[in-house]
């Protein structure tokens, strides 16, 4: 019997196994999308993107997404660098909980927190009348359909995502690396600075990569809470398609968008490859 | 072997007590450490060296008891306050930092000048063969340099104490009889005070100035190397040093500073009295395997035993064999292999013989 049967009859499940979704996949996915993004240079020339790169509107929108991506990236690693940690020492029982406040939302439609969201921080909101009736402010704050309240809202969502890196690689961190640093002289603080947390670095970068990308076409959050005064990129893609039926600059806008999805990524992958992961 | 200077104590623990739940790890251990001399804390797993060590670095408190070293009492203070260089088992070398700045790491949490610690780290490098290897980092090393780089570390702050946890463990035979040998020269050349832990009764032998041998929580027997081997102070240490014969006998006469022993099945053994005089008193009498010799025929000897070879193991310069004895019981030897001398195989008998001198007695219960 041939070398080439035998590996025919050992790799034959796998193909047969592999072939079905990767038809499937291609089929109500790739395609599709191939389709739809080929609108971009319809009529065989780069009006579209030429609009979309250049049009005041659009380089606008592109900045305001990229500024939001950032500050949500920013919060969420502020946030949850620390609830990481929580969780990575915390005992088996209090991690659980830790663990379930975490995921109930993570499982929870975004549709339905979005909206959770627009009663807590509306005008009338819970938290506006909290704190009128606690006299702490005298006017209501400004939280809904503006940049603020989109930026709280994405935080909740996204927030798992920055945790969940972070966690890992910290559950990961020898703890013993810590108990020899303090034994050569350092306080606890000066171990966690100049040891946990350059050996944390790889899920901060993985979380904040993963919130930053996540953030760049987010739709429904910024759509409700920010009330069609906050444009990003989702936004406005939403837009062309209902209201202009401008196919053609939404395919183009799009694929900028998974272009600077991508190249962000690969640029912090590029970053840390080799150095930032231990081991 | 030098006996390092007497007199003082650079590690003093009085009365250490530490338990967890229903277990007691340490139950009153004292023990000091004279200045300038390796001491071995030996013992199985679970035998609280492990928990010592913890204590003395200061990753374990205790329930009672105080540590002073150098004098200062150390007891509450925590870890980085101790001034000890400590190596670990994995050697715990920081991963993210090359290996000039794990070597200076300790420095930099002394608030050494920069030049300082330049000038230190390369002595420290240089101390143990590693000048040049500042630049790389941790996972580029072999386990030796590792463990190199990890020692470096430890000595470059000049400690008052250095503890060795088990570090030989994780390399291959050959190496880890050049780094003891390594680590022994650097600390008589430093002549740094250092407490070692490590369960290996040969490593132990090989590195100690003292050993103290544990169970239980407890300091079993404290002596040098030889003291340990030759004259173990019970059944335990007998057993866990070295390789050994041990016959449950009761005295049956003392004269002229010569004790007889009554074991199983008939065996007559003739000891040096010393402090047995109480006829009846049930002892073990400890061989080593290596003691006795064979007969040649008409030969005697002070004690003297025939068997039968059960099972003989090459060892290269030696040749160990397990006996039955004629009278039961059983015997091991360990007989030097000579060329031409042919080795002796199961079903052949023997006849074996050996000094008083050559047994120790221990208490039997």
């Amino acid at each position: 019997m041939s070398a080439g049967l035998l590996g025919l009859r050992r790799d034959g499940p796998a193909i047969a196994m592999g072939t079905v979704p990767l038809l499937f996949l291609l089929l109500l996915f790739v395609y599709p999308v191939a389709r739809l993004l080929s609108f971009s240079v319809e009529g065989g020339n780069f009006a579209h993107f030429e609009k979309a790169l250049t049009d005041g509107l659009y380089v606008q929108v592109f900045l305001e997404t990229l500024r939001i991506a950032l500050i949500v990236a920013a919060i969420c690693l502020v946030l949850g660098y620390p609830l990481a940690y929580g969780l990575a020492i915390a005992s088996p029982l209090w991690a659980t909980i830790g663990f379930a406040f975490l995921l109930l939302p993570f499982w929870t439609s975004v549709l339905v927190r979005t909206y959770a969201w627009m009663i807590l921080l509306g005008r009338n909101g819970l938290l506006n009348r909290t704190l009128l009736d606690l006299g702490i402010i005298d006017q209501p704050l400004a939280l809904l359909h503006n940049r603020t309240g989109v930026i709280i809202g994405m935080v909740h969502v996204l927030l798992p995502y920055m945790v969940f890196p972070i966690y890992s690689v910290m559950r990961r961190v020898d703890r013993q690396l810590l108990s020899a640093a303090e034994g050569l002289g350092a306080s606890p603080t000066q171990a966690f600075r100049r040891v946990f947390v350059p050996l944390t670095l790889p899920g901060v970068f993985a979380g904040a990569t993963l919130v930053f990308v996540i953030s760049l076409g987010f739709f429904i959050t910024p759509a409700l809470l920010g009330g069609g005064r906050v444009m990003m990129i989702g936004v406005q893609i939403e837009r062309l398609v209902r209201q202009f039926l401008d196919w053609g600059l939404a395919a183009a806008v799009a694929i900028i968008l998974l272009a600077a999805a991508l190249g962000i990524a690969a640029l912090l992958r590029r970053l840390l490859r080799g150095d930032l992961t231990w081991s | 072997m030098v006996e390092p200077a007497t007199g003082s104590a650079d590690l003093e623990l009085s009365g250490l007590i530490r338990r967890f739940g229903t277990v007691t790890a340490l139950a009153g251990v004292d023990l000091a450490v004279r200045a300038g001399e390796l001491l071995t804390i030996l013992g199985p797993s679970g035998s609280g060296k492990t928990t010592l060590l913890k204590a003395v670095a200061g990753f374990e408190m205790l329930d009672a008891g105080d540590i002073r070293l150098k004098g200062r009492d150390i007891t509450l203070a925590p870890p980085a306050r101790r001034n000890i260089g400590m190596v670990f088992q994995n050697y715990a070398l920081f991963p993210h930092m090359d290996v000039a700045a794990n070597v200076a790491f300790p420095l930099e949490m002394r608030g050494m000048a920069k030049a300082a610690i330049a000038e230190k780290v390369a002595w420290a490098l240089q101390t143990v063969d590693l000048a040049g290897y500042g630049a790389r980092l941790p996972r580029q090393l072999s386990g030796g340099q590792q463990q190199r780089v990890a020692l470096a570390r430890a000595v470059v702050f000049d400690p008052g104490l250095l503890l060795l946890d088990e570090p030989f463990g994780a390399l291959d035979r050959k190496l880890r009889e050049q780094m003891q040998l390594e680590v022994k020269r650097l600390q008589r050349r430093l002549g740094l005070t250092t407490l070692f832990v490590t369960h290996d009764q040969e490593e132990a032998l090989i590195l100690s100035d003292r050993i103290a041998v544990m169970k239980s929580g407890q300091i079993e027997q404290l002596g040098t190397p030889e003291e340990i081997y030759a004259r173990p102070a019970n059944r335990f240490v007998a057993d866990f040093i070295g390789e050994s014969n041990l016959f449950r006998c009761r005295v049956s006469a003392v004269a002229d500073g010569m004790a007889t022993l009554t074991g199983e099945g008939g065996l007559t053994l003739r000891i040096v009295a010393g402090t047995l005089t109480a006829i009846g008193s049930e002892i073990g009498a400890l061989l080593r395997p290596e003691r006795p010799r064979i007969l040649v025929p008409g030969e005697t000897a002070g004690n003297m035993a025939e068997g039968e070879v059960v099972e003989a193991v090459y060892l290269g310069e030696s040749v160990k064999y397990a006996l039955r004895l004629v009278g039961g019981g059983s015997l091991l030897v360990r007989l030097p292999f000579k060329a031409g001398h042919g080795m002796l195989s199961p079903g052949q008998r023997l006849r074996l013989g050996w000094d008083p001198a050559d047994m120790h007695a221990v208490p039997w219960s």
